[in-house]
């Protein structure tokens, strides 16, 4: 399964995770983890999702998320699991 | 499944700490290139070239996208030019430049002499052509193995080095000696090094391979900052553990590039090299450990500490550790060791100390332009004394900055940083450098 992590920080607003996870629904992607926490007065989202169906390549979904980004004034991020698998786990 | 904390300090390493992949390098073999007729020897490296390296570029820059981590250089490394070359070698340098530009990568090396034992007539020539080369290429560099473990020191090309050096710097004037920051003279060169200016694909190496070079100083400097005052036994396993998660990445990368672009990997090195950015300095580890700056008494010690943990941590976390693999100490390119040369805390000769210990040797270092040739040799002399009898690779990167003394400032820009000019011995050694010949290898090398 090529899985990636998607973080979202900045100021916590209304929606945020209907957004992303609407953009990813369009994309077929699915969301198999969510943990959401406030750290240093900024709100931090991490979902893992699971890229195998989805209907775009890396690259076009980093773009789609884009407007998204914009919208919600945050800062989103897109990276595969296995640069966290490598670090952390032998 | 991995935990938020982890996630967390991944993220905080590349974007607070400057945690990069310094360098995807892709080593290519050129000796199928060679021909008699240099015009024709060039047309074919240009063409295997421009062949080969067509995805580096766009490959490393998608593995930087999914993967989230900054790959800072994408580069290339070719067999020694004296090897492929029977007449004058400059039409292969105009092409090696020109395909590196084409390819889009940031350097290319490999305009290199292996004379450790001797010169051949292609290297003399390529010898020769160096200060004109270098002044007249942007992308390529050169480099010169001058000594061995086994051979001892060729101290005839140790003497012609020394020239090549000034007369370099010379011709690059205008760039305060722009030209010797792409020239390196070493002792036991490796053969798969992924750093500039040094790199070159050796013989003994396959068709092509992808070399990985890592870096992050910045992350080990804030791991040692949560072990303050801690004995050095919790220093040491403090970077052996930072070493391992970082090179794990180095592999992976390598790993993926390798698959993406079908070439064989070749090896990961586990480096720790500085940029001129804050928070990204080797010296600045040093001065965590309780030095108040490079230099002071207790820094080569602090540095035999870090290039060792740095090895037993990385080892572990990739197949096959090559290059260079330690810390790195160059002057213009480490904000840190800037800062000590120009507190008057760091010397040439405490340098010289450090690099019996550091992964390379003495690297980046502006001296006064006035410096005579056969004082340039002499340091190179005793650098490849120190490589010839310590069995490590040792090197020399000076760069005499024309028209300004010991104290003044040289700017190259980015990556290579800045540098206050040093100040040399000037005690004559001119009698010493003219008796050439070969020093002798030493008895260790006798191993079989």
């Amino acid at each position: 399964m090529k899985k990636a992590l998607i973080s979202v920080t900045g100021l916590d607003t209304t929606g945020i995770i209907a957004r992303v996870a609407t953009k990813l629904y369009e994309m077929n992607i699915n969301i198999l983890d969510i943990t959401q926490t406030i750290l240093g007065g900024y709100f931090t989202m991490m979902m893992v999702v699971d890229l195998d169906g989805a209907n775009r390549s890396f690259e076009e979904i980093n773009k789609e998320l884009e407007p998204v980004r914009d919208e919600l004034k945050m800062s989103i991020h897109m990276q595969r699991m296995d640069i966290f698998d490598a670090m952390h786990r032998i | 499944m991995i935990e938020t904390g982890e996630i967390l300090q991944t993220m905080h390493m590349i974007q607070q700490e400057n945690f990069d992949i310094r360098t995807i390098t892709l080593g290519i073999n050129l000796l199928d290139c060679s021909d008699r007729d240099a015009k024709r020897c060039a047309e074919r490296v240009y063409e295997k070239i421009c062949r080969t390296a067509a995805n580096l570029v766009r490959t490393g820059e998608e593995i930087e996208m999914e993967l989230g981590i900054p790959i800072v250089n994408k580069r290339i490394s070719v067999t020694p030019v004296s090897l492929i070359c029977q007449e004058d070698p400059r039409p292969i340098a105009l092409a090696l430049d020109r395909a590196a530009e084409e390819v889009g990568v940031n350097f290319l090396g490999g305009y290199s002499a292996l004379m450790h034992k001797g010169a051949t007539m292609a290297d003399e020539r390529l010898l020769a052509s160096i200060p004109e080369v270098l002044s007249e290429t942007k992308l390529l560099c050169s480099s010169v193995n001058v000594a061995s473990t086994r051979a001892g020191i060729n101290m005839n090309a140790v003497k012609e080095m020394g020239e090549i050096i000034k007369k370099t710097a010379e011709l690059t004037a205008e760039q305060d000696g722009l030209g010797c920051a792409k020239l390196v003279v070493f002792a036991n060169a490796v053969e798969d090094n992924p750093f500039m200016a040094g790199a070159f694909c050796g013989v003994g190496e396959p068709e092509c391979a992808i070399n990985v070079g890592v870096s992050g100083p910045g992350v080990v400097k804030v791991a040692l900052e949560h072990v303050k005052g801690a004995p050095f036994d919790i220093v040491a396993e403090t970077i052996k553990r930072t070493a391992f998660k970082i090179t794990r990445v180095g592999q992976l990368v390598a790993k993926e590039a390798s698959k993406r672009m079908n070439i064989p990997f070749g090896i990961v090195d586990l480096s720790l090299a500085p940029t001129p950015a804050r928070g990204d300095s080797v010296a600045h580890i040093l001065t965590e450990m309780g030095l108040e700056n490079a230099g002071a008494p207790g820094t080569t010690a602090a540095l035999a500490l870090l290039n060792d943990a740095v090895k037993k941590g990385g080892i572990m976390a990739s197949n096959h550790v090559g290059g260079l693999s330690g810390a790195f100490i160059p002057v213009s390119e480490d904000i840190g060791m800037i800062e000590a040369v120009s507190a008057g805390a760091l010397t040439l000769e405490k340098l010289e100390a450090m690099t019996c210990v550091c992964s390379v040797g003495l690297d980046m270092i502006a001296i006064p332009g006035d410096t005579s040739a056969a004082t340039i040799s002499g340091i190179i002399a005793d650098e490849a004394a120190i490589g010839m009898i310590n069995n490590k690779t040792t090197a020399i990167r000076v760069i005499p900055a024309v028209g300004k003394k010991a104290g003044d400032l040289v700017e190259f820009g980015g990556l290579l940083g800045r540098a206050p000019v040093m100040a040399v011995n000037r005690q004559n050694n001119e009698a010493f450098i003219a008796r050439g010949g070969r020093i002798p290898a030493p008895v260790h090398s006798m191993r079989n």
